[in-house]
């Protein structure tokens, strides 16, 4: 498949055929967000458990192309057990990896500065870039998680 | 007419995008149900518009004003008798067929519906013939019905009379643009006519393709847009029975649709002007005019033969060559169904799909085709969606096919 490399990338392919984390949790304790993809359909709930600021368990559930499944389960495996200020931070970093300012890159150009090196196996992701219309998929679990430890309304 | 004659490589050859490629492939498109390519003649046209004629039509006394608006109005006349209407006054050019349907929405409906009244749907629609009446539903508090689907995505009419009992309004697509389904829209509106229903049907995915006569489909209104056949995006067509048309109020206000104007009120114009508020898209009215002209050039039934080969033609290949492991939603014989392909593979996404198509040039659409009420009854979440028009032949169909074996060996 020349020219899919950079999307389909083993470790995504492996997430999305594995998906970590699946499933749903009580609520409450538990809290849970939806999120939606109004341009595919694509629907993802989040399940969040924390106690006193660490992320005990993440489940998640719903349905989506390969980018979103795996970007969500490579989402919860990182963020499992780390405090909600260190989730935001990831997210944070995420986002800015994901961003569509630095869509116009050639995959031999894409930098791995210290801050993107701190996202680990998350950098698999950054070929999404090149495909301006997945950038929703590999963002839906995150914005919903987001949602989750922080608010916005 | 003379007997027509289907020339489909010189078909392809008047359309200039086709010639392009797309990631070193050449392109095989296959999205025509979202918008179809536009004949070299189309993009002239519109060109020669904007270089020899272009001013403000029904304004100016001068030449190339009367050119204009002599050009637009032949359009009118074009469309009036490619759906064999009785009157060029029942034409109504809109931005698009959304608009179309909530001119009628806005219009007859605010001033005819009141609370109470029943709006019957089928499940086939697209969101633009959903959203304008559960808009008018939650400001009314009128009810809205549908019309249940069998397994293989036909309408189930089983009880259709009780279904349409207190029932004002009808709203059904002649052909489905996410399955492909030819709609009994003739069944439909005797039934519906007999309880004094009005039936607004909306065309946009059987003008481009099927022979369109308004009065043998019993419809009061029908909405289709010029993009799918063959014209520019930004203009569509609102057809409606001139008595109706005559008794609405108008639509948006403005220019062009008043007779006269005082600081007290306005008096409105005539049919159709009336919801014609504004300078009207006219360069791509006009180009619309020359995509009529360039359909029955070809001619519809020609047209129609074509596509119902050539997905017959896909359903076997596609069928003899995945099995199982392709499903293809809708009913099962082509005569029942238009050139929209509607399939599931394995349980590959279908974004996933349509994203390794691209690396073969391969266009085809994924998602929920804005009928998600339907999706959502057919336990789908989404599906790839390949839809035929008279520049396809059975090359592209054999691309298609190769391309979804190419997306089952990333995703095995």
């Amino acid at each position: 498949m020349p020219g899919l490399e950079d999307l389909y990338k083993e470790i995504i392919l492996d997430h999305y055929r594995n998906p970590r984390n699946q499933g749903e949790l009580p609520v409450p304790p538990a809290v849970m967000e939806e999120g939606f993809n109004p341009l595919c359909g694509d629907e993802v709930k989040v399940y969040v458990l924390t106690d006193s600021d660490v992320i005990k368990d993440i489940r998640i559930a719903g349905q989506g192309c390969s980018i979103s499944q795996a970007s969500a389960s490579m989402m919860a495996e990182s963020v499992l057990n780390k405090t909600l200020e260190e989730a935001k931070n990831l997210i944070k970093k995420f986002k800015k990896m994901m961003s569509v300012h630095e869509s116009n890159l050639d995959s031999s150009e894409i930098s791995e500065d210290a801050n993107e090196n701190s996202l680990g196996d998350l950098q698999a992701l950054k070929g999404v870039v090149k495909y301006p219309v997945r950038i929703k998929c590999a963002t839906l679990g995150w914005n919903t998680f987001d949602q989750i430890i922080d608010p916005k309304e | 007419m003379s007997e027509p004659i289907f020339e489909h490589q010189k078909i392809k050859g008047d359309f200039p995008l086709l010639e392009r490629e797309v990631n070193g492939k050449p392109i095989v498109y296959l999205d025509s149900a979202a918008t179809s390519q536009k004949p070299i003649e189309v993009i002239n046209r519109m060109t020669d518009y904007y270089k020899e004629i272009n001013a403000n039509v029904h304004r100016g006394a001068y030449h190339i004003a009367e050119l204009a608006t002599s050009e637009m109005e032949e359009t009118r006349a074009k469309v009036f008798r490619f759906i064999n209407a009785s009157s060029e006054k029942e034409i109504i050019f809109t931005k698009n067929a959304t608009e179309a349907i909530n001119l009628v929405a806005y219009t007859w409906a605010r001033s005819q519906l009141k609370e109470g009244d029943v709006i019957l749907l089928s499940s086939l629609e697209h969101h633009s013939n959903i959203v304008p009446w559960q808009q008018l539903s939650s400001e009314r508090n009128i009810e809205i019905r549908w019309i249940p689907i069998k397994q293989d995505g036909q309408l189930d009419l089983e009880n259709i009379d009780e279904l349409l009992d207190g029932v004002k309004l009808l709203c059904v697509s002649a052909v489905s643009n996410a399955l492909g389904t030819i709609n009994p829209v003739k069944q439909l509106t005797n039934a519906a006519h007999k309880v004094g229903a009005i039936c607004l049907v909306d065309a946009c995915q059987s003008v481009p393709h099927f022979e369109t006569d308004v009065s043998e489909l019993g419809a009061d209104f029908l909405a289709f847009s010029g993009h799918k056949m063959c014209g520019p995006t930004g203009v569509g067509v609102l057809w409606g029975r001139l008595e109706l048309l005559e008794k609405m109020p108008p639509f948006l206000g403005g220019g062009e649709m008043i007779l006269n104007v005082t600081s007290e009120g306005f008096t409105a114009n005539e049919v159709p002007w009336k919801f014609e508020a504004g300078t009207p898209p006219i360069a791509e009215i006009i180009g619309l005019g020359t995509a009529v002209s360039y359909l029955e050039k070809i001619g519809m039934e020609a047209i129609r033969e074509h596509e119902q080969n050539l997905t017959s033609y896909a359903l076997d290949l596609l069928t003899e060559r995945f099995g199982n492991d392709l499903t293809i939603h809708g009913p099962k014989a082509a005569a029942d169904r238009s050139g929209v392909i509607s399939f599931s593979y394995r349980d590959i996404h279908p974004h996933d799909i349509s994203q390794v198509l691209d690396q073969y040039g391969v266009c085809v659409r994924a998602g929920h085709h804005c009928c998600k009420p339907l999706m959502t009854l057919l336990g789908l979440n989404a599906t790839a969606r390949a839809s035929l028009y008279i520049y396809n032949d059975e090359s592209d169909i054999n691309s298609l096919a190769d391309a979804i074996n190419e997306a089952g060996k990333i995703f095995t």
